[in-house]
């Protein structure tokens, strides 16, 4: 038995152990070291387990120590490495490890240094707990994990209130996802008796079904998705947990963790396959998620925010996939996504680097000769996630697109459509992005324009290898590599020859997005003021996200504290209970004050009225004799 | 020595205590706090050792001592450890040197009688939770009052005499009812049986009719919740807890609280177990309601100590819902959830004194942004914090998990069967998760981050006193989380007696 | 009348005065001896029916209560004089201290 899975785990934990708690007295080039070394020694032995895996051919399985035994049931700490597991783990550990590089610089100045490291190897702790375990214990155990690593970094700064309300919120959105995974968790656990997801996999793969409803465990399971994977009606704390510091973004709330949903239902494929409901419900919030948060990026002027809500826009496109069965093709896109993703937001790190901060579109302009370094990988992975060929995301979404048309588990030609619309969306904002950042006059004041200056090589160069992943990342063939896993859905044979006609289309729309945000945002973009103008009202509910936030502060939190404060607090607790009960003594009490009246003193009083006692005692005994 | 010997060593060493306490000088009120503090060490050390020896083979008492006391009513001086007291007595003498630890700064008046009382109520709890006959049970129950009444009166803050009032009016009701019952109980055995006895193994074979095993569990049922407490018997515990000195809440949450979880776990349910199935629904939704109401109670307070007494009635909603789920793992989980939040409640609670005694004030929106005036104290608040919600590899994870987990298992089939409600009550309690979420971190959030605004500062971080107290809790916190075999392997008989016991029809006539 | 009514109707007659006189005089020393006097009203009837029963007990019991109305009588003197040496009066009306 080997202790590589286990090791893979452990390391990153080490380094929060080691930076938590002397890495503040040792100094930051200690941090750094450990910091990165860390998990970049994961991401080796990672690759050290990947070369065994290929070569047995079996999924690797390791026991790490049983956490509980209760009766006949055993809750063993296992990790299970097969070929999903791998992708994801290189993933985490690989993009994990460029980011942690690329915080070297960008977090130098900070006070919180060795902090920061910690709180960033933390989370790849409990992401490789995450994607590594065997049981669905084990990934709710990194699932809450990663959600307090998020909640931690988010809130990094915490002397700022807003960005610890946005850490909260984020935390309390996925607790409500999280209510839903344990319930679906426990139906499991009651109908099988186990947790270990091959085995519930295997169970609903096997002859006879289990005696529970995939699809309601398979809603279930989802919700808990919705809320890490920020899709409606759960999506709202990501574009909030922009507030943490920019590689955080890129690796927590773009790369890694926010698929971790996506994962999750690709994981229990094998209940998604039995649950058509389930599935339908999983393409039918994607779909809308991709769309709605397409939309809203479209006139956010907060770089980050931009990426953000592109960020849940593709993780919508994911979950169209998983809910039409393309259950590879998703995590082809989980794989992409994180290559051209993080390259994105470390780019926007870049720019808000050189410009001491500033994240608001309207005052950039013109950065592309500045910080060229920045300037192409940003266009690169703009071009990718676009869905220009032959960069990574024109493969991976194309797939998703023909999968949402053809695929006879649920494609459907309006599925194709909507998808379609939004990647032309996603064309035409994250262009307009480029064109708004880089390109056209410089709308900084003075000062900042004086201080532009391109980032040190630690930043640069991980820009540079995320550019050329996600150039290159479309050739890694991940839904070929994982068909014996999860294989692709079938399709209509009645299709097939739609496939190049769409592919062709698909082009089409990625350019599409391009010219209309050159034609828009060219120049002095005073198109896309007089279109802003124009359609004053929809752009205000766009800015506004729908005005969702407010809706739900006004229908949950408003009414939960209502509630708490009057019905509960005031009227039952202090009114009723404490109100009885006072109200109680003092009924005592005013019953004892007037009793004590005839504590007169006076000592003939007394006797008189031991006379009168005892002749009413003799007069009641003498009229029942 | 005999093991049987060291525990009634371990139950007596605060009477020795007390003693020396008693006999020291006048005055040197140095020599009162290090004397308790080392009574308390030796006791937890001397417990520690009979953890370790407690076999988790074998069932029933270990370390049993019985002698006889008041033979002319079947009165026997009985205590044992077993799988349902052993963790709360290890909780309580881990507590003991934290609590006298604690309070070395913040009591300066009445030292010695503070301290003399500290021991005899560890001496109440320690007995409370060893006894095994009713009599002693009782006797133990009723003493655990005395020194509350007097550490929240003497001690306490500006409406003492209305907290402690109330929590002593409340307790006594409860113990009267429960005295008529324990009076009824013994002679109910003897009609049937023809032996006087007021032990438990004796009682709990007792064959009652369905009405009395009714009356009788009201009777105990209502001592055992207003300890817990259970909603709507709780309010004395939020004046209790703000009105009480830093030992006072410790020991309230950290110990006696539990004695109401307990009670029912050893006494309430498996003597009456045929009124608690017919009553399980109704319990249930009781629980649930403490969850609930608890949490959202806890939303609103704006004295960060109500906060947290709000917040114990949430988490022993989860005990009480594991008791009642009559499932293995709820069971085990709601053990562990009364430990878990034995050591999270008092942790809390601890910090808050540290902070009372810099900036004397308990109101939260006196306070922010303590993450960057005080690291390490933020550190510390912040796993407590979260153990509180219940995230994995903390202990409230490892109860919570089980219990709702517990709950959902046996409510499930009992839906399939046409009854929902139990269902029902489960996934409420599943939601309580958010809400526990939500209370916890509004009270961070308002307490550790967003703008500085220290009362009566600058203040200085924690001292090493301090940082010792409140190591011990962390260090155990994260044991309960990541590992719970070890623990739940000596529990596990107890569990699975408790609920053959419960599950076992009693009333005379029903076949088994 | 027989001799057990004559004896029982002395001592109601006994316990009625000193009833009466507890009632309506104010001296503190007159009215313990009332209190005298009920308590041998009592004594009286209880011997009384101790006769007339035939047991000892209640003889016995009147020896005890004789002892401890000379015990209580010796108490409540000094009580009486100790209350006079602070207000100057035997008047009981003086005495209402103990007023609710």
């Amino acid at each position: 038995m080997t202790t590589v899975l286990t090791l893979i785990v452990l390391a990153p934990l080490a380094g929060f152990m080691l930076n938590g708690l002397i890495g503040a007295r040792l100094g930051n080039r200690f941090v750094g070291v450990v910091g990165c070394g860390l998990p970049l020694a994961a991401f080796a032995l990672t690759l050290v387990s990947f070369r065994a895996l290929e070569t047995g051919g079996a999924p690797l399985i390791e026991t790490f120590y049983t956490w509980a035994r209760i009766g006949p049931r055993v809750f063993d700490v296992e990790f299970y490495f097969d070929r999903l597991s791998a992708v994801m783990t290189l993933i985490v550990t690989g993009v994990g490890t460029l980011i942690h590089v690329y915080s070297l610089g960008y977090m130098k100045e900070d006070k919180g240094y060795a902090r920061y490291f910690a709180y960033l190897n933390l989370f790849l702790f409990f992401m490789l707990l995450l994607v590594l375990g065997r049981s669905l214990l084990v990934l709710f155990v990194g699932w809450e994990g990663v959600g307090l690593a998020s909640y931690l970094l988010i809130g990094f700064w915490f002397e700022d209130p807003e960005k610890a309300r946005a850490g909260k919120k984020a935390f309390v959105v996925n607790r409500i996802g999280d209510a839903g995974f344990l319930l679906g968790m426990f139906l499991l656990f009651w109908a099988l008796g186990t947790l270990d997801m091959d085995r519930i996999n295997a169970a609903f793969n096997g002859a006879a079904l289990p005696a529970v409803s995939a699809s309601l465990v398979g809603i279930l399971l989802f919700i808990g998705a919705t809320g890490k994977s920020a899709q409606i009606p759960l999506h709202v704390w990501l574009p909030d947990a922009m507030a943490g510091p920019t590689p955080v973004s890129a690796l927590i709330h773009a790369a890694t963790m926010v698929t971790a949903g996506v994962y999750l239902v690709a994981r229990m494929s094998g209940i998604y396959l039995h649950a058509e409901v389930a599935s339908q419900v999983v393409t039918t919030i994607g779909l809308v998620t991709a769309f709605f948060a397409a939309t809203i990026a479209v006139v956010q002027t907060d770089i980050k925010k931009v990426l953000a809500y592109s960020t849940v826009s593709q993780l919508g496109f994911m979950f169209v996939a998983l809910g039409v069965g393309a259950y590879g093709v998703a995590i082809f896109h989980v794989t992409t996504h994180a290559f051209f993703k993080a390259c994105l937001f470390l780019g926007a790190g870049s720019v808000i680097h050189a410009l001491g901060g500033e994240q608001d579109i309207r005052k950039m302009g013109g950065l592309a000769r500045r910080i060229p370094v920045t300037f192409v990988t940003f266009v690169v992975a703009t071009a990718a996630i676009a869905g220009i060929p032959p960069l990574a995301g024109f493969f991976s979404k194309d797939e998703i697109l023909w999968f949402a048309f053809a695929s006879s588990r649920g494609g459907a030609p309006l599925l194709w459509l909507v998808a379609t619309l939004t990647a032309l969306l996603t064309s035409f904002y994250m262009f307009r992005l480029v064109w708004r950042t880089f390109l056209g006059a410089s709308r900084m004041d003075e000062k900042t324009a004086h201080h532009v200056h391109e980032s040190p090589w630690s930043m640069g160069g991980v820009l540079v290898v995320l550019a050329m992943l996600s150039a290159i990342g479309g050739f890694i063939a991940v839904p070929h590599y994982l068909e014996a896993l999860l294989p692709a859905p079938p399709v209509e044979q009645a299709l097939h020859h739609l496939e190049t006609p769409l592919l062709v289309l698909s082009v089409v729309v990625a350019f599409a997005g391009l010219a209309a945000a050159a034609f828009l945002y060219g120049g002095t973009a005073a198109r896309a003021a007089r279109m802003e103008a124009r359609f004053a009202g929809l752009h205000r509910i766009l800015t506004h996200k729908y005005y969702i936030d407010e809706i739900y502060e006004r229908c949950l939190g408003g009414p939960l504290v209502w509630i708490s404060e009057h019905v509960f607090l005031r009227t039952g607790d202090r009114l009723l209970l404490d109100g009885t009960l006072n109200g109680m003594a003092g009924l005592a009490q005013r019953v004892a004050g007037g009793l004590s009246r005839l504590q007169s003193g006076s000592l003939h009083r007394y006797a008189f009225l031991v006379l009168a006692g005892a002749v009413a005692c003799l007069a009641w005994s003498l009229s029942h004799v | 020595m005999s093991e049987a010997t060291l525990l009634n060593l371990v139950l007596f060493l605060p009477v020795l205590g007390i003693a020396l306490v008693v006999a020291l000088p006048a005055g040197r009120d140095g020599a009162v706090r290090w004397a308790t503090f080392w009574v308390m060490m030796v006791q937890l050390a001397l417990t520690t050792l009979l953890y370790c020896r407690f076999d988790a083979a074998v069932p029933g008492l270990q370390f049993e001592t019985r002698l006889p006391w008041i033979e002319a009513w079947g009165v026997y001086y009985q205590i044992g450890l077993d799988g349902y007291n052993l963790l709360l007595v290890l909780l309580t003498t881990f507590l003991g040197p934290l609590v006298v630890a604690g309070a070395f700064t913040a009591i300066s008046k009445d030292v010695k009688l503070f301290y003399a009382m500290v021991l005899l109520i560890q001496f109440a709890m320690l007995g409370t939770f060893v006894a095994q006959d009713l009599f002693v049970f009782y006797l133990f129950w009723e003493m655990m009052m005395i020194p509350m009444f007097l550490i929240i009166g003497i001690w306490g803050g500006e409406r003492r005499i209305y907290a402690t009032l109330k929590f002593v009016l409340y307790t006594a009701f409860g113990s009267i009812l429960m005295l008529a019952a324990v009076i009824y109980l013994v002679y109910s055995l003897r009609a049937s049986t023809g032996i006087t006895s007021f032990a438990f193994a004796d009682l709990l074979g007792t064959p009652l009719p369905m009405s009395v095993q009714l009356w009788l569990l009201a009777a105990f049922g209502l001592s055992f919740a207003i300890k817990v407490p259970l909603v709507p018997l709780h309010t004395w515990l939020p004046d209790a807890h703000v009105e009480a000195p830093t030992a006072g809440s410790v020991i309230l949450a950290g110990v006696l609280l539990k004695m109401g979880t307990y009670g029912f776990m050893k006494l309430g349910f498996p003597l009456f177990p045929d009124a608690t199935r017919a009553l399980t629904p109704a319990l249930m939704t009781l629980a649930v309601i403490a969850i609930v109401y608890g949490a959202c109670l806890a939303l609103v307070q704006n004295d960060i100590k109500k906060i947290i007494a709000y917040s114990s009635i949430s988490h022993l909603g989860y005990v009480m819902l594991g008791l009642v789920s009559l499932d293995l793992l709820g069971i085990q989980g709601a053990i562990i959830q009364m430990v878990s939040h034995g050591l999270t409640a008092a942790g809390l609670f601890l910090m808050v004194g540290m902070i009372y005694e810099r900036c004397h004030t308990r109101e939260l929106a006196a306070y922010g942004g303590l993450a960057k005036v005080l690291p390490v104290y933020s550190v510390f608040f912040m796993i407590l914090t979260l153990a509180s919600i219940g995230l994995p590899t903390t202990s409230g994870f490892t109860g919570e998990f089980l219990v709702l987990l517990g709950t959902f298992t046996s409510a499930w089939p009992q839906y399939v069967d046409g009854a929902p409600w139990p269902l029902a009550m489960a996934v409420t309690a599943v939601t309580g998760v958010v809400l526990g979420a939500l209370y916890m971190l509004r009270f961070a959030q308002h307490f550790l981050f967003g703008a500085e605004r220290v009362p009566h500062g600058p203040v200085a971080d924690l001292g090493l006193r301090e940082k010792l107290i409140l190591f011990p809790i962390v260090v155990a916190i994260f044991a309960l989380g990541l590992f719970p075999d070890a623990p739940m392997r000596k529990t596990e008989l107890a569990a699975q007696h408790y609920q053959a016991l419960v599950l076992a029809p009693r009333a005379p006539g029903s076949t088994p | 009348m027989d001799r057990l009514q004559i004896l029982l109707l002395l001592a109601m007659a006994l316990f009625a005065v000193g009833l009466l006189g507890v009632i309506i005089r104010r001296n503190l020393l007159v009215m313990l001896m009332c209190m005298e006097l009920m308590l041998n009203g009592v004594n009286l009837s209880l011997v009384t029916f101790a006769q007339q029963t035939g047991t000892e007990a209640g003889a016995v019991l009147v020896f005890l209560i004789f002892v401890v109305a000379a015990a209580e009588i010796a108490i409540a003197i000094p009580i009486v004089l100790l209350l006079v040496q602070g207000k100057r009066t035997l008047d009981a009306d003086a005495y209402t201290d103990l007023k609710g």
